[in-house]
């Protein structure tokens, strides 16, 4: 005998992917989805963008890892929420997970929710959290030809920080090249040069970050 | 990386469907991975084979469709559709980069086969 099931196999993910964005969407907060290699800077980032935007939305932090809660506590320090989901092994952050952890924030006072997902850049890109948008964060010293090696992360970005600037003159990273593949892989998403750990370079992330959120929050 | 993860979800959906039909044995999972996705066959074989132990699907196979990618022009004077690999996606009739993707990143079940 035989079934025609047609089921897509990540579909529950999806189905609480769907009401994640609902729910995000009623309650008018951007959320934001961080990918990066570990140690890339996606915590440093998340700081720094705190630190230009805070004046102006009411943030939150959730944080992925497979265990600790260093990267929640470094946030809260600032004095911004945030919530530690520690995956217990997983390598990338689910939608429940995500749920879960929004339920414990007042969304309805929040504009805008930062995911700092595990430092993974494979396993992030079959899940869909509901996010508004995913930005990929890649650091200097992992090198300029990233993108060969992991296509579909650099491709599922909407918007891309080349962190760690500040450390060029250390490495061998070809910069035109880097441009010159994302031309080739993702034409659309935007490249924010940054040092997030100086400040240099966020104001232009904050300000491209800033109209998203006013889209969202105009709905 | 997670093809475990993804292989469980594999068997215990294929289970469930053919439980509810009173099916007692599977004999073939259908699935189709499209090539954009970061899933290797090898791994999903693999992790098929660890896990199929114990369940209905014990003396199962799984086959495995890939689906290349497909991306749509977005020109709205060209709207050609074409297939591509990974790089250079862009419109091979008047060069456009910016394209939608209509195909690619599947992960489904598709057919089962069972007693
Ligand atoms: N020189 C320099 N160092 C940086 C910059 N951004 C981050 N770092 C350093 O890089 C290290 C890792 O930064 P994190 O922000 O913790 O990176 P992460 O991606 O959150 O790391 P995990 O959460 O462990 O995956 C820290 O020692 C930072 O101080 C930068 O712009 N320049
Ligand atoms: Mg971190
Ligand atoms: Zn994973
Ligand atoms: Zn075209």
């Amino acid at each position: 005998m035989e079934i025609d099931l047609g089921k897509s196999i990540l579909g529950r993910n999806e189905e609480l992917a769907r009401e994640n964005r609902r729910l995000f969407d009623s309650a008018g907060v951007f959320v934001l989805d961080v990918l990066a290699s570990p140690g890339a800077g996606k915590t440093s980032t998340i700081l720094a963008t705190i630190a230009a935007l805070r004046d102006r939305y009411r943030i939150a932090v959730v944080e992925g890892d497979i265990a600790s809660k260093v990267d929640a506590e470094k946030v809260r320090a600032h004095g911004i929420p945030a919530v530690q989901i520690n995956t217990g092994g997983a390598c990338h952050l689910e939608s429940d997970m995500v749920r879960r952890a929004v339920d414990t924030l007042d969304l309805g006072e929040l504009d805008l929710v930062i995911l700092e997902n595990v430092g993974n850049l494979v396993c992030p890109t079959e899940f869909d959290l509901g996010q508004h948008a995913r930005v990929m964060i890649l650091s200097v010293p992992e090198g300029h030809d990233k993108p060969y090696k992991y296509p579909n992360i650099f491709q599922i970005a909407e918007v891309v920080i080349l962190n760690k600037v500040d450390t060029m003159p250390m490495f061998d990273f070809d910069e035109a090249d880097f441009r010159d593949v994302m031309r080739r892989l993702n034409p659309a998403a935007p490249i924010f040069p940054m040092a997030a750990t100086k400040g240099e370079g966020v104001e232009k992330w904050a300000t491209w970050l800033a109209a998203r959120i006013e889209g969202v929050r105009a709905r | 990386m997670h093809e475990a993860g993804i292989t469980r979800t594999i068997i215990d959906t294929a289970v469930e469907a053919v439980e509810e039909e009173g099916g007692t044995r599977i004999n073939q999972i259908d699935v189709t991975v499209g090539e954009l996705t970061d899933f290797v066959d090898d791994a999903l074989q693999f992790a098929f084979e660890a896990m199929k132990a114990d369940t209905i699907a014990s003396d199962a196979v799984l086959v495995i469709s890939r689906l290349p990618a497909r991306s749509r022009c977005v020109m709205p004077e060209c709207t050609t559709e074409f297939e591509h690999g990974r790089f250079d996606i862009e419109c091979p009739k008047c060069g456009n980069p910016f394209n939608e993707l209509v195909q690619g990143r599947e992960l489904r079940i598709d057919r089962i086969d069972f007693d």
